[in-house]
């Protein structure tokens, strides 16, 4: 008992430390008007020396400048800069870990295999040095995915300015998250096996154990369910459509089969997550209007023969098929990263993406990924006033610098553990000088 | 003959005999005549020294004499080899033959073992010179049929465990015989590996750079000992010094371990006979430059089942290509004079040398010389001359065939070692192979009997319809079933004058004469093998460097080369120039201006592009086969320009993002880590080319969490230090050591010689800089005082999260910073990491650079270098100087690179847009004038792989058709090297 009393004692004081937080903005009260700024709309539409206005925590008017139209409460002349949608990162998993490597603060990852019932939105923390990291980079929407297992369990949108989980949830339960099997496994090298990958037998196994467990699933939610199943039960959303299915899957045969098994199954809201070779099926998942959630685009080539410059080429093959893309998080140390959102889809733009498209990916087109565009993603009247001016690009690094942030019509803050202690020691060094 | 075959019969059983003075009890003492002359046969006495029609006389298990006319004593058994062919017995030099490998040593705990669990021995366990094979030999029966089978007589055997193994022995396969006759030698030669032994978990060495460190020092060692400094008796060092006279075999396994083996034992004196990887036709050269003898295996991989296109697309274009080039290695090591033995080492079955033997020689591989690598070469490599020929006094170690040993259709029929007969197929199974016909009851059949010696197989038919029947062919009879619908009629036969005769039984039992008369052998049948032959004529897909997809056929080539009106980054005083024109020759930036004219340059336009100076990567970890060392906490003595790997793909991908030059670092499993390698990404070339001249001395410290293993595991908690006050007395005790050391070295007195204190020695002289990994500043300062305190001054911290809490202190004490851009949150020690950092210590005068660690991240150093100007607000100019001059400057090579300078070499990059724009692209890279990456080229290049893909594919679909064996498709895995990787 001692013992613990001296860890927690000591753990308060390590992590006490990080969590001083900025205190989340209060309920818009007064009415903005943004004026002169090159409105990026996020669905496509640029307007040049624009009048954006918002009230009551939405927007009440997207328009030219030039309209002779009263503007309403405090009117922030931004001239020259440039005004988005709050960017939205998908398959993200913020605030289930603060410190990768210490164990204690990782929480995206339960024990089991299938754990539809597990939600990633209890463990989020609201007030994670990592996410309010992101805001002074425009990052002002995510969701929060768990990890592991072949059910990883259920996701939930967050808006990233909140005092406490249930605040932050713009979306909860939006979705499960499924890891289809691969059809490839790799040798085991620690028993003198080859490491290289080869085609894995068990794969229709695992299959099988997917459909079973659906099948079961929605045999149970068809029954009396006098004894409750709580994994069942948290699978309903998938059948009344009420809930997305987000398969994590890539390969042709594996996309096909993952698209059609979850169909037979009668689970029609689905996104495919990673989804490398999806040009390759892009037909079948245009017939069914299902998006594709791409990988960061900074990551290696997966194959030695592959174009050095195919991960970052990876949403131009994709839209050029006319599909539907959003931008993942998920893969080393995701959760920082998570604030170079910008500039993956800046990447991407750089090979052969449109800007305004590629601004889509983490804006109106995340916003759809997520299910929650008909309140959020784009510089539409009516929807959340969740948005930022930004001095320049807000793809590119260098212009990439905000003067304002809101989210819901909130002023909020683009301050951080980081800008606190860069502007102590920036005191220190420069002021000595 | 078959009274002949008795008597042979007996003779070797007979010859299952003791030595001659062990008494008798099971008889009376007899001698015997074991004189065998063997007439009328091709004999290759050697493989060049032929003889037609001879006489090869064997007596007490060695040739007496081999000639045209060789007299033959009264009472010699004679067999006559009318047609027959006589080849010396072949001779494996790689073999575990009778040597059973040990089983791993079982652990007591789950603890890591760092010292030596032996005492009286070598401080490392791996290093175990004094095992001797032969104590623990056994003669292995079934092993040695499966060799003799394939034409072995001789193999030389040792135990496959350790770094050092110890002496092996040279052992003739006579399974007829006791150890005291057939073990030819019992110290035949000295085995080396760079792969520990299973029989410790001594941790150290944990990669190959360590195990060549090791090697080194233990040299270094034996000669010390040699000279009696030591005060201690050792065992290893013993038996490594008494083992010296013999012959070093070396297990390298690939063609880069085999240049890697070759250095470490050119540096002392000693040229290894090397164990290859069947891969040596991929670098030729280098190989041919080592001068070292080769023992090759021929385990070539089975083609790929391409059949499904979905899996065959994750195969990559090295794989497929392999598959094609592989029967060519003993081909083109032949024609490049190399003296090679071959082995059966890495055969998955005996069986199958013969089948791959026979695909290389129909790859190109002369005849003769697969016989030479078969005997005498083998022979002389491990100094014998009585194995491997014919000659007279040597081994009667010899194979009778009906033929050409190499060809396919050829049977071997005796496999004589040391006098003593091994029958493998018997030589007076007659040869009925052929077609023959016959009818009963009016009804005509045909037999087709087919195969070797006692396997000959019959298939009937009538007319084109097979007809179920069972065939057999044993001690000269012939037995034929036919089943007719249930109803069975046999036939027993011998061979006749013109067929088959016999006697029929029909159905119910009655008998009736029978015969079958032999078809002429069908000469269409012949041709249209012949044209078989031909049509599938070898394709060789030719050789790229390194040999994979993106590899180079020919290498770039410096070119005087004007590039015209671009906008030019200095990265020197004169700033940004527009419209600025550059001149390159031999490899140098010879002239900066405007419109200037080179006649017969080649002129790039760059109007609306950017020129730079190549990116520096001061921590990468790209192009290399091992990052870490972690088996002691200091590793000064290993270096990473000992595991240089020319082939990492990373490194072209890193020209197509911009990189010329890197450091590739040790990585940061310990305090005091290894020496660096500092490479120009030399694609195509090899390792040594790639490595500065004159290359700046850099070694790799580390502080924090990885030094003291905090996230290792719950069991890795032996080793020193485990906190940072124990990672501080660690850099003391080996300073102070260093300095001792140097002290005695410096005074002249003898002294022990250890790579270790030399290479902190060259630190405390000022010769080899730190770069060291830091994250928290109380050990960033704690380093530094260390220095100060030993008078000198870290050059570089990497990494260096924290370093603007400290940059008033760096800036004092005159040391670098190598930072991430904006990395944090992986671990504890970065939860203070923020992305203004390098702005801090820029401002505070430090000399910052940003760098990777990454493979992926490296190849996107402007994007990093860009982030300054968001974070902290540095100017354009000065952001791009922290991938430029100011990493070349904390690498000692801003003499030569980093700027855009008259003089210095011409490394540069021309990109599509402001470099440190998200939206540019580098478009071309070169280094010294030579254009490595070119973008157009790279699309040509990725229609070149697609079309060499398919023709690959479709070869190989052949192959399946055509009833070869594949294997499964499999991917590729290409390792991720970062500061954290271990090996093994």
């Amino acid at each position: 008992m001692k013992k613990y009393k001296i860890v927690s004692l000591v753990f308060f004081f390590l992590v006490g430390n990080i969590i001083a937080q900025q205190t989340p903005a209060p309920k818009q009260t007064t009415a903005f008007s943004i004026e002169g700024a090159t409105a990026h709309l996020g669905n496509g539409k640029v307007i040049e020396n624009s009048l954006i206005m918002f009230n009551d925590g939405k927007i009440t008017f997207v328009g030219s400048a030039l309209m002779k139209i009263a503007r309403q409460g405090k009117v922030i002349n931004a001239n020259g800069k440039h005004v988005y949608p709050g960017f939205i990162a998908t398959n993200g998993s913020l605030g289930l870990s603060e410190v990768d490597a210490v164990r204690a603060t990782r929480d995206f990852d339960e024990v089991g295999n299938m754990l539809p019932h597990v939600r990633s939105i209890i463990a989020y923390n609201a007030e994670s040095k990592v996410v309010e990291s992101l805001r002074m980079n425009g990052i002002l929407m995510s969701d929060t995915s768990p990890r592991g297992g072949t059910i990883s369990g259920t996701s939930s949108v967050v808006q990233l300015d909140a005092w406490n989980w249930e605040d932050a949830a713009v979306k909860m339960d939006n979705g499960i998250h499924i890891n289809w099997p691969g059809s490839f496994t790799s040798g085991r090298w620690w028993l003198g096996e080859d490491p290289a990958l080869k085609p894995d037998k068990n794969y229709p196994k695992n299959v099988q154990n997917i459909k079973d467990y659906f099948t079961n699933a929605k045999r149970y939610l068809a029954g009396d369910k006098s004894k409750k199943d709580l994994p069942f039960e948290a699978t309903k959303g998938l059948f009344d459509g009420s809930q997305k299915l987000y398969l994590h899957v890539s390969g042709h045969k594996e996309i096909t089969e993952a698209v059609n098994v979850s169909k037979e199954l009668g689970i029609n809201n689905l996104v495919i997550v990673h989804g490398d070779g999806a040009e390759k099926v892009a037909d079948l998942l245009l017939k069914h209007d299902i998006p594709v959630i791409v990988d960061r685009p900074h990551s290696v080539p997966n194959n030695e023969d592959d174009d050095y410059d195919l991960p970052f080429r990876t949403a131009k093959i994709l839209m050029d098929k006319g599909l539907t893309l959003a931008i993942g998080m998920e893969g080393q140390f995701e959760r920082m990263h998570t604030r170079n959102l910008p500039f993956f889809a800046g990447t991407y733009a750089a090979y052969g993406v449109d800007k305004e498209k590629a601004l889509q990916m983490i804006t109106g087109n995340a916003a759809k990924v997520l299910g929650i565009d008909s309140f959020a993603g784009t510089l539409e009247v009516g929807k959340d006033a969740t948005l930022f001016i930004s001095e320049g690009d807000a793809l590119d690094m260098r212009t990439n610098i905000l003067t304002h942030a809101f989210i819901q019509g909130r002023t909020i803050s683009l301050e951080s553990h980081q800008t606190k202690l860069w502007k102590r020691y920036d005191s220190k060094i420069n002021g000595k000088k | 003959m078959r009274k002949l075959f008795l008597v042979l019969m007996l003779l070797s059983v007979s010859l299952l005999q003791a030595q001659d003075y062990f008494p008798t009890n099971t008889g009376v003492k007899t001698t015997k005549n074991t004189t065998v002359a063997f007439t009328n046969a091709k004999i290759y006495v050697t493989p060049t020294n032929i003889i037609k029609k001879g006489t090869l006389l064997v007596k007490d298990g060695k040739i007496v004499s081999v000639g045209k006319s060789v007299s033959i004593p009264n009472g010699t058994k004679t067999v006559d080899l009318e047609g027959k062919t006589i080849y010396p017995s072949f001779i494996d030099l790689y073999s575990d033959f009778g040597v059973k490998k040990p089983k791993r040593a079982s652990r007591n705990n789950r603890r890591p073992q760092y010292d030596a669990g032996r005492t009286g021995h070598y401080w490392n366990d791996h290093i175990r010179p004094e095992t001797d094979a032969s104590l623990s030999f056994a003669f292995d029966n079934k092993k040695a049929k499966d060799l003799v089978n394939a034409g072995f007589g001789v193999v030389n055997t040792h135990m496959q465990d350790g770094i050092v193994r110890g002496n092996g022995l040279l052992v003739a396969l006579n399974s007829s015989s006791s150890d005291g006759y057939r073990i030819l030698d019992k110290r035949s030669a000295q085995y080396l590996s760079f792969n520990k032994s299973v029989l410790s978990r001594q941790v150290y060495p944990d990669s190959k750079m360590g195990s060549m460190a090791l090697l080194r020092q233990m040299y270094m060692d034996a000669d010390w000992y040699a000279a009696g400094n030591a005060n201690n008796t050792d065992a290893s060092l013993a038996a490594l010094n008494n083992n010296k006279g013999l012959i070093q075999i070396f297990e390298a396994g690939s063609q880069l371990d085999v240049l890697r083996a070759d250095k470490v034992g050119d540096e002392f004196g000693i040229q290894y006979t090397i164990l290859g990887g069947g891969d040596e036709f991929e670098k030729i050269n280098d190989i041919k430059e080592t001068g070292a003898k080769m023992i090759i295996p021929i385990n070539f991989r089975k083609a790929y089942d391409v059949s499904n296109p979905l899996l065959a697309s994750y195969i990559s274009l090295s794989d497929m290509r392999r598959w094609n080039q592989e029967p060519s290695n003993l081909s083109v090591l032949s024609k490049n004079g190399i003296t090679f033995a071959l082995t059966t080492h890495d055969l998955k079955s005996v069986a199958s040398f013969h089948k791959n033997l026979q695909k290389a020689i129909k790859y190109g591989f002369d005849k003769t010389k697969a016989l030479e690598a078969l005997t005498t070469t083998p022979a002389s490599m491990i100094g014998k001359s009585d194995i491997g020929n014919l000659n007279a006094g040597s081994h009667a170690n010899f194979i009778i065939t009906n033929g050409d040993i190499f060809d396919k259709g050829t049977t071997i029929y005796e496999n004589w070692v040391q006098g003593d007969q091994h029958v493998v197929n018997d030589i007076n199974v007659e040869d009925i192979t052929g077609n023959y016909a016959f009818s009963i009851d009016g009804k005509s059949f045909d037999l087709s009997v087919s195969g070797k010696g006692a396997k000959q197989s019959g298939s009937l038919k009538s007319g084109d319809d097979k007809v179920k029947s069972k065939f057999s062919f044993s001690a000269g009879w012939v037995q034929l079933t036919i089943n007719d619908g249930g109803n069975f009629s046999r036939i027993v036969a011998q061979s006749s004058a013109n067929g088959l005769s016999g006697t029929y039984y029909n159905v119910n039992g009655t008998e009736s004469a029978w015969s079958a008369s032999k078809k002429a052998a069908d000469k269409k049948d012949t041709k249209k093998d012949k044209k078989k032959e031909t049509s599938d004529a070898v394709v060789v897909m030719p050789v790229s460097y390194p040999n994979l997809g993106l590899g180079n056929f020919t290498q770039p080539k410096q070119e005087t080369t004007l590039i015209k009106n671009t906008t030019v980054w200095t990265g020197e005083d004169e700033g940004i120039l527009k419209d600025t024109d550059v001149l390159i020759k031999d490899g140098k930036i010879i002239q900066i201006g405007k419109n200037i004219n080179a006649k017969r340059a080649k002129v790039i336009d760059g109007t609306g592009k950017h020129l730079t100076a190549g990116i520096v990567d001061e921590h990468s970890h790209i192009a290399t086969s091992a990052v870490n060392e972690s088996g002691h906490n200091s590793t000064a003595e290993v270096t990473i320009e000992d595991v240089v790997n020319p082939n990492d793909i990373n490194i072209y991908r890193n020209l197509a993002g911009g990189v010329t030059s890197i450091q590739i670092l040790h990585g940061s499993a310990n305090p005091i880590g290894g020496r660096s390698a500092i490479i120009k990404l030399k694609w195509g070339e090899n390792a040594d080319a790639m490595i500065y001249e004159d290359t700046p001395k850099f070694i790799k410290f580390a502080l924090g969490e990885n030094v003291k293993q905090s996230n290792w595991g719950e069991n890795e908690t032996v080793r020193f230090p485990q906190t940072r006050m124990g990672t501080e007395q660690v850099f003391v005790d080996y300073f102070q050591r260093a300095k001792e050391y140097d002290a005695i070295k410096k005074s002249g007195k003898p002294y022990r010689k250890d790579l270790e204190l030399e290479t902190l020695a060259e630190i405390l002289n000022k010769e080899r800089f730190i770069s060291c990994h830091s994250y928290v500043q109380s050990e960033i300062n704690m380093l530094m005082k260390v220095a100060e305190s030993f008078n000198f001054n870290i050059n570089t911290f990497t990494h260096i999260l924290e370093g603007y809490k400290v940059a008033d202190k760096m800036k004092e004490h005159g040391v670098g910073g190598s930072t991430f851009s904006d990395w944090w949150a992986y671990k504890f020690e970065v939860v203070d990491a923020i992305p203004y950092n390098a702005a801090i210590m820029h401002d505070a005068g430090v000399t910052v650079a940003i760098n990777s660690d990454d493979r992926e991240m490296s190849r996107r150093l402007n994007q990093e270098a860009a982030k300054t100007v968001k974070y902290g607000g540095m100017t354009e100019e000065n952001a791009w100087k922290m991938v430029t001059i100011n990493p070349a400057k904390l690498l000692h090579i801003d003499d030569k690179v980093g700027s855009i300078k008259e003089g210095k070499d011409a490394d540069l990059v021309l990109w599509s847009d402001n470099p440190l724009s998200i939206y540019t692209k580098a478009e071309k890279t070169m280094i010294e004038g030579k254009l490595f990456f070119d973008i157009d080229e790279d699309m040509k290049k990725r229609a070149a792989i697609k079309q060499e893909k398919s023709k690959l594919i479709n070869m190989m679909l052949n192959e399946k058709m055509n009833g070869g064996k594949t294997q499964a498709p499999k991917k590729k895995v290409l390792k991720n090297f970062t500061c954290e990787t271990k090996q093994y």
